[in-house]
C-alpha cells in the first residue's frame, strides 16, 4: 500500500508537471507574437462586419440576432478597445480589460461577438 | 447495495449536482479578464459517482444536470459549452482512473482542465477564431487550483460519507 502510494503522488506530479510545462510553453509562444496591433475587426459568427483603425476615435453599436436584438457598443480611444454596454445577460465582455495588442479578444459568446485586434 | 436503496441515492446526488450548478451561478466572476475560469463543484458529485458507482452512471447524473440547468436557467448555446466540456471531461476523467496510475485529486484536475478544453474547442469552431485558444493557457493554471480542491472535496466524501450511503 504504501509503496503505490508513493508511484500514485509521482504519476500525479508528472501529469500535473506536464499540464504545467504545456500551459508555460503557450504562454511563452503567446508573449513571443504578441505586438501592437493596428486594426480593430469585429467578427459576427466568423465574419468581419466592421474593421476600424486603432487610431480613431470610434463608437459603434453592433446589432445581432434574428431582429436585431441584441446589441454590443465597441468602443475605441487612446488605442484600446473595448465594450461600452451589452444586452447579453452575463456581461462578461463589458467587464473585460481594455484590449490593444495583436491578437486579443474581447468575446460575447451570447451574442455571438468576438472583437479582435489585428 | 439494493435497487430501491441505489435509485434514491442516485437521484439524490443528482439533486446535488444541480444545486451545486446553481451554486456556482451565484458566485461572482472570479477573474473578468477570462471567462470560464470557475470552481466546478458539480464534479465533486461526478467524481464522486465516478468512484463509487461506474462511468455509466455518472455520465447519467452528468446529463441530467444539463438538461435541468438548461430547463431552468439556460439557452442552447450555453447548453452545447457545457455538454462539450462535460464530455470530454468525463472521459479524460475515466480513462486516467481506468489507469489506475493516479489519484483521484490528479484525476479531478485534469477532467477540470479538460472541461476548459472542451468549451474553448467548441468557441473556437462556433465563432471561428483560433485566439480564443490562448484562454486555455490561464485556464489550465485556474483548473490546476479549482481541480484540486474539488479532488480533495470528493477524496474527503468518500472517506466519510462512504458508509451512509452505500448502507
Amino acid at each position: 500500500m504504501e509503496n503505490t502510494n508513493k508511484k500514485t503522488l509521482r504519476n500525479d506530479i508528472i501529469l500535473i508537471g506536464a499540464i504545467i510545462l504545456i500551459a508555460l510553453i503557450g504562454f511563452f509562444v503567446f508573449l513571443i507574437t504578441r505586438k501592437d496591433g493596428q486594426k480593430v475587426n469585429v467578427l459576427v459568427g466568423g465574419e468581419v462586419v466592421y474593421s476600424f483603425s486603432l487610431e480613431d476615435t470610434v463608437e459603434q453599436q453592433i446589432l445581432t440576432g434574428e431582429n436585431n436584438q441584441n446589441k454590443n457598443v465597441l468602443v475605441i480611444e487612446n488605442g484600446e478597445a473595448s465594450i461600452k454596454s451589452a444586452t447579453c445577460p452575463d456581461k462578461i465582455c463589458v467587464s473585460h480589460r481594455k484590449i490593444s495588442k495583436s491578437g486579443e479578444t474581447i468575446v460575447c459568446l451570447p451574442n455571438k461577438v468576438v472583437v479582435e485586434i489585428e | 447495495m439494493n435497487k430501491t436503496r441505489k435509485t434514491a441515492v442516485l437521484g439524490l446526488l443528482a439533486a446535488c449536482a444541480i444545486v451545486l450548478s446553481y451554486v456556482e451561478m451565484l458566485l461572482p466572476p472570479i477573474w473578468a479578464a477570462v471567462p470560464g475560469i470557475k470552481m466546478g463543484l458539480t464534479n465533486i458529485v461526478i467524481l464522486f459517482v465516478l468512484y463509487k458507482f461506474s462511468l455509466k452512471y455518472a455520465a447519467a447524473i452528468s446529463l441530467t444536470r444539463l438538461l435541468v440547468v438548461l430547463l431552468l436557467f439556460g439557452n442552447f448555446m450555453t447548453f452545447a459549452y457545457s455538454l462539450a466540456g462535460a464530455v470530454l471531461s468525463l472521459v479524460i476523467m475515466a480513462i486516467l482512473k481506468k489507469t489506475g496510475w493516479f489519484s483521484m485529486v490528479a484525476v479531478s484536475i485534469a477532467g477540470g482542465i479538460s472541461h476548459n478544453l472542451g468549451q474553448v474547442l467548441v468557441a473556437m469552431a462556433v465563432l471561428q477564431t483560433k485566439e480564443i485558444g490562448y484562454y486555455m493557457i490561464a485556464l489550465s493554471v485556474s483548473g490546476i487550483v479549482a481541480g484540486m480542491i474539488v479532488g480533495l472535496v470528493s477524496a474527503l466524501l468518500i472517506r466519510y460519507i462512504d458508509k451512509f450511503i452505500t448502507m
